[in-house]
């Protein structure tokens, strides 16, 4: 197989874990950790998109005719601007989840809704997930 | 000069005040400064709708590079319809939000909702000005970070599990998206919009192709609610400050579906790909399912704001349906509903956030004869909920028809039946709703008013009933929209 390829597929495999992580754990923090991990992947997949064979540092030089492609590199520098804030916001979240309901874990976690009409609407949800 | 920045003004505009109302923090100027920047901001998008109409497409190619290689900022008919409508309701909603934030969640953070508020405007704004690919997962993350935010600034704990899981759902989607983007990227070279239009043709039958298409799709419908990604709509609308879902309930899924339409018909070339036909197709199947389940859901439930919220969800079924026929008739269909809905559910969740103002409850019980207490908001409420059932002379008796007209000249009989089928279920959860808010039995007759809320409520009611009696203008424009959407100068 040709190696310049390896990189797509640590981009499947963490994609994959990241997603995982999302569903099939209950603890709030570690679906961010799941959350970031899938987007990790996905700045890899920008990053190596950039990558040309024998291709050298964006920098002009005399010396050099080929060079690797940057913008993938400053898209990828705005998508993690936009992880970080998704991060620390959710994280401000679960902070302040623990302070109201004593728990991050998203199985024991439900709307305390004060009439029934509520209830039903999150039941109709779950069932529909 | 600002004619000729008025295309990048109407997005910076927003972007620049909501710092500033964060320096003027709790003083009194604050909500008055974020009136007038939105108010100037409105009247900066009227004027280029003019502009877009007269002359055509607007191009403004950031910092002078132009366009393949630059940042484009291109505003199209649709767009302009758009920005006209978001920023309106913006402005108009901007003293609205002033007097519900300062009850529900205190006059202290009051400030800080109102800086979200702005930034979530200038976020739908840009998704809309913007020309180039990427520039719309950035506007998407700044609206959907600045809505998190408000939903979680409610004063209850269930608004922060809703806001978390939505954070959750929400980022999922915009990173699809990302990497539906990133494919095309990687398959032609370039990010703008038109550019890409021109050179995914030559690539449209590799499978990279077909599957930045779908994780696009996917990424679009979770922002814009597609039955079955709905669900993180439900507990949103349920929860959030009253005020803002107002604004929400009427602005962030229709600039979603604004996102769809343009990558659908704008940026890839549909009819030349394998999987293309087939898409459309499985978008109408799910709009069908939402416009019954959702308005099913809407009748079993008795919570006002849940009536609602499941209404929305069939709503956007109506308007996923008019573009997944993918006909110019269609697609007029649902820009005319984009534009009708947006007043609609905007002024029904406003008055039923006055209605509820008092008792803090949303039970159908709870607002028994709240109507003949406040009369203009009754009379509001009445209007919207005519409009949502399709009454005519009404502005979704409009959208009905243009709707029904084009999936009779499609020949989808079997869909007619399902339009009108959710219709009239329709009428009987807009009943319950009216029937409980008008009920006789309440005997206090103090009529209340509030200029400050009902002007507001009164604005996008009036614009309801306007389009339900004089509706050549939008249609106009909506048809020029659609033409230009298709490719059919």
């Amino acid at each position: 197989m040709d190696p310049q390829l390896y990189n797509y597929w640590l981009v499947i495999l963490l994609m994959m874990t990241g997603l995982y992580a999302l569903i099939a754990r209950g603890n709030l923090i570690r679906k961010i950790i799941g959350l970031n991990i899938f987007q990790v992947s996905v700045f890899i997949l920008y990053i190596s998109a950039g990558f040309i064979r024998e291709g050298a540092a964006p920098i002009l030089s005399p010396n050099v005719d080929v060079y690797s492609n940057p913008l993938p590199h400053v898209l990828i520098l705005t998508a993690i601007v936009v992880s970080v804030a998704t991060t620390a916001l959710g994280l401000a979240l679960v902070i302040r989840i623990k302070a109201a309901f004593g728990s991050i874990d998203d199985d024991t976690l439900s709307y305390s809704s004060g009439d029934s009409a509520t209830e039903l609407s999150i039941k109709t949800q779950k069932s529909s997930q | 000069m600002i004619a000729q920045h008025a295309q990048i003004l109407v997005v910076i505009l927003p972007l620049l005040c909501a710092p500033l109302v964060l320096l003027l923090g709790k003083s009194r100027i604050a909500v008055w400064f974020t009136v007038g920047v939105l108010s100037v901001n409105a009247l900066l998008t009227w004027w280029l709708l003019l502009q877009v109409l007269t002359i055509g497409t607007l191009r403004y190619s950031l910092g002078n590079w132009p366009a393949p290689w630059g940042i484009e900022y291109r505003l199209d008919p649709l767009g302009a319809l758009l920005q006209v409508m978001i920023a309106s309701i913006a402005a108009v909603m901007a003293p609205f939000l002033r007097k519900l934030l300062a009850e529900e969640i205190g006059s202290s953070r009051q400030y800080a909702a109102l800086v979200a508020f702005i930034l979530l405007t200038a976020g739908l704004l840009g998704i809309v000005a913007t020309g180039d690919a990427f520039n719309v997962f950035v506007f998407l993350e700044i609206s959907s970070l600045s809505t998190y935010a408000l939903i979680a600034i409610a004063d209850k704990r269930d608004a922060l599990l809703a806001s978390f899981r939505y954070l959750i759902v929400g980022t999922i989607g915009a990173t699809f998206f990302l990497i539906g983007i990133g494919l095309v990227y990687i398959l032609t070279g370039t990010l703008n919009m038109d550019d890409l239009a021109v050179r995914l043709p030559e690539v449209s039958h590799t499978n990279t192709t077909q599957i930045a298409l779908i994780f696009v799709t996917i990424g679009i419908a979770i922002k814009a609610a597609i039955w079955p990604l709905h669900a993180w709509l439900i507990p949103c609308y349920s929860y959030a400050p009253r005020g803002i879902v107002a604004f929400l309930a009427a602005l962030s899924t229709k600039v979603a579906l604004y996102a769809l339409a343009r990558f659908l018909f704008g940026v890839f070339p549909l009819a030349d790909m394998p999987i293309g036909s087939v898409l459309l197709e499985i978008l109408q199947l799910l709009a069908i399912a939402a416009m019954l389940i959702g308005s099913a859901a809407a009748i079993a439930h008795s919570n006002v704001r849940a009536v609602l919220a499941y209404s929305s969800v069939a709503q956007i079924g109506y308007i996923t349906l008019g573009l997944a026929l993918a006909t110019s008739a269609g697609v007029t269909a649902a820009i005319i509903h984009m534009f009708n809905h947006a007043f609609i559910k905007g002024s029904l969740f406003m008055c039923i956030a006055i209605l509820a103002t008092g008792s803090g409850k949303h039970a159908l019980e709870s607002l028994k004869g709240l109507g003949h207490r406040m009369p203009i908001v009754g009379i509001a409420l009445l209007i919207g909920g005519f409009s949502l059932v399709g009454v005519p002379l009404t502005s979704g008796f409009i959208s009905k028809w243009f709707l029904i007209t084009a999936l009779v000249q499609a020949e989808k009989w079997i869909w007619i039946v399902a339009v009108l089928l959710s219709s009239v279920m329709s009428i009987i959860y807009v009943w319950k709703i009216v029937e409980a808010v008008f009920d006789k039995s309440d005997d206090k007759q103090v009529r209340s008013y509030d200029l400050s809320v009902d002007i507001p409520i009164v604005l996008l009611a009036a614009v309801s009933l306007y389009i339900g009696i004089n509706s050549s203008a939008l249609v106009s424009t909506a048809e020029q929209a659609s033409k230009w959407l298709l490719g059919m100068p």
